[in-house]
């Protein structure tokens, strides 16, 4: 079986192969976002360095959200494209769940939390238990002084990673209550490695959708509709 | 469609704005599908695009609309000879999604790249309905967010004679429209409610710029409309919604009309065409006729459904691209300010 993987949607761009539990290829860069010009590029790269037929993968693996907006549909539309062209199916990772992959089997509490300005992350709560990856607070954006205190209720020592740590570092200084460290570079970020081997077991659980169907979750509102929300909302308390 | 082996076959894919769109396209000239699935309705609520909403259902839809595009056609990707796409200009987060889309598409099928300037799609529309047309020409661009207008020297090369200094024109009949209460999009409403005005009744100024005679400017015929309103608001005269929409219908109309027959018959062109959104506002359409059978210019324009934002009309620019030998790599991106003959 073999899966490949696109993840855009933060500062990094990564893509990967993965054939049954081996990872035959993963290129990951964090280095400016310029994903539109990077993404395929970079797929096309490791396609043809494992010498990979694009018809015999099974499905696409896509960080599916949340993210930047635009990183995501570039994801999306590239996982889209690749399948209505291949007939392949698409296989939706939220992005908070595999960034918490990453650091696999741990006994600490991990919290990834990924910059998503206006003083809030993209975060979740996880755990491991029996080798399996358990959702203790389901991906959602999140005020980072909220999150300290969900964090220090659990009791538990826990690691932080993803690109809202360097962002908001001084302020989990202040308000973490319980033992905390973060991720080491090589773990600290989206990696399509991790979407891939989360969407394997998606796609072995019967979790794939037509590509047709695909559409990220933003977990946000666009501004538009939110401030529109509020009108109506004010509207309606007059 | 039954597919001769010396046919070029494009799948086009434009995305630029509010429309979401594909189309397959014959030899350039033969359009077997043109799917466009709109936002329209979506966008009114907030009277005019939103860029971010729609970037998000231009991914909810694209793939359903390129695979319609292709079952219309009665073709699967097996028959395709390349993909055309929009990558400038317009809206970026627009635009990334038929981009990124066309891309993959076209890497997974190991499908030649062709990306396509939004403007030289509307200007190529002209060639779908008219197989005697064929550069040079003049072409007037008039659009939401272009007024252009250029030579059409030779398919893909164009020498810009005028734009707009500010407004287009199609934001300038949108901006009226919300002006006078008739919401969006501007152009079609103004269009209709014009029928029923005088289009004399008020005195709207044309523009003139000194230092180029073929630019344009319609933010003042625009402030003069709001000015006219406050003005009949303060001393409490009637507002009569169809005059100033037919008056300020016409005080643009007439400059364009005016200009683009001016600039035929300086560089000799003895054809005009027009192309973009507000090409198919009857009035301009009359007025041109009118003025180009005067000065015995012969006078193109697109069906509606070509006027607006379409992939037809990419496809068919697509097509002369790439048998010029244009191929975009993988690293195409969006270009949300592209200038027209650039590439």
């Amino acid at each position: 079986m073999k899966i490949l993987a696109l993840d855009s949607s933060g500062l990094v761009a990564s893509a990967a192969v993965m054939e049954d539990d081996i990872l035959l290829a993963e290129y990951t860069v964090n280095y400016k976002k310029t994903h539109s010009q990077t993404l395929l590029p970079m797929l096309d790269a490791i396609v043809s360095m494992v010498e990979l037929d694009l018809n015999t993968i099974d499905a696409i693996a896509l960080a599916a959200g949340p993210g930047s907006f635009t990183g995501l549909r570039i994801g999306a539309a590239t996982a889209k494209g690749l399948g209505l062209a291949l007939d392949k199916p698409i296989v939706a990772v939220p992005t908070v769940d595999a960034l918490a992959y990453n650091l696999y089997d741990t006994d600490k509490l991990i919290c990834p939390m990924m910059d998503a300005r206006r003083q809030q992350v993209y975060t979740g709560i996880y755990a491991f238990e029996n080798h399996r990856l358990k959702v203790l607070r389901e991906q959602m954006p999140e005020a980072v002084t909220d999150l300290a205190g969900q964090v220090n209720d659990y009791g538990r020592e826990v690691i932080f990673l993803g690109d809202g740590v360097p962002v908001y570092r001084a302020v989990l200084e202040r308000e973490m209550k319980v033992p905390y460290s973060f991720a080491p570079p090589h773990l600290s970020r989206q990696r399509a490695g991790a979407v891939a081997a989360l969407g394997m077991i998606y796609y072995r659980e019967g979790k794939a959708e037509h590509a047709r169907d695909h559409r990220p979750e933003y977990l946000r509102m666009s501004q538009a509709e939110r401030e529109r929300a509020e009108k109506q909302k004010e509207k309606n308390g007059i | 469609m039954e597919k001769q082996k010396e046919d070029i076959v494009i799948l086009a894919i434009e995305s630029s704005c509010d429309e979401t769109a594909a189309a397959v396209v014959r030899n350039g000239r033969e359009i077997c599908s043109n799917i466009i699935s709109s936002q329209i309705e979506l966008h009114k609520l907030y009277g005019g695009v939103v860029p971010e909403i729609a970037s998000r259902k231009h991914i909810e839809k694209i793939n359903q609309v390129i695979e319609e595009a292709l079952e219309q056609a009665e073709v699967t990707l097996d028959d395709i000879d390349a993909v055309g796409v929009t990558y400038g200009p317009g809206l970026v987060g627009a635009l990334l999604v038929g981009v990124a889309e066309a891309k993959a598409i076209a890497y997974a099928r190991n499908l030649p790249l062709v990306g396509v300037h939004h403007i030289e799609g509307h200007v190529s529309a002209n060639y779908i309905e008219h197989p005697d047309l064929e550069p040079p020409f003049m072409c007037l661009i008039v659009s939401g967010g272009h007024t252009h207008l250029v030579i059409v020297k030779d398919y893909g090369e164009f020498e810009i004679l005028g734009r707009t200094r500010d407004d287009a024109a199609g934001e300038a009949f949108d901006k009226v429209a919300r002006a006078i209460g008739l919401g969006y999009p501007g152009g079609p409403k103004i269009d209709k409610l014009a029928k029923e005005g005088n289009p004399d009744a008020i005195r709207f100024p044309k523009a003139k710029i000194e230092d180029g005679p073929y630019d344009f400017s319609f933010s003042g015929v625009k402030s003069a409309v709001l000015n006219h309103l406050n003005h009949c608001r303060m001393q409490n005269l009637e507002i009569i919604d169809a005059d100033i929409a037919a008056s300020f219908q016409k005080a643009v109309v007439d400059t364009l009309v005016e200009k683009a027959v001016k600039a035929a018959r300086e560089y000799k062109m003895d054809r005009l065409a027009i192309a973009g959104g507000v090409a198919s506002n009857g009035s301009l359409r009359l007025a041109m006729a009118e003025a180009c059978e005067k000065a015995g210019i012969r006078f193109y324009y697109p069906s509606p459904v070509f006027c607006t934002d379409n992939a037809a009309m990419i496809g068919v620019a697509a097509y002369y691209e790439y048998i010029k030998g244009t191929r975009h790599g993988w690293d195409l991106n969006a270009v949300p300010n592209l200038k027209l003959g650039e590439r």
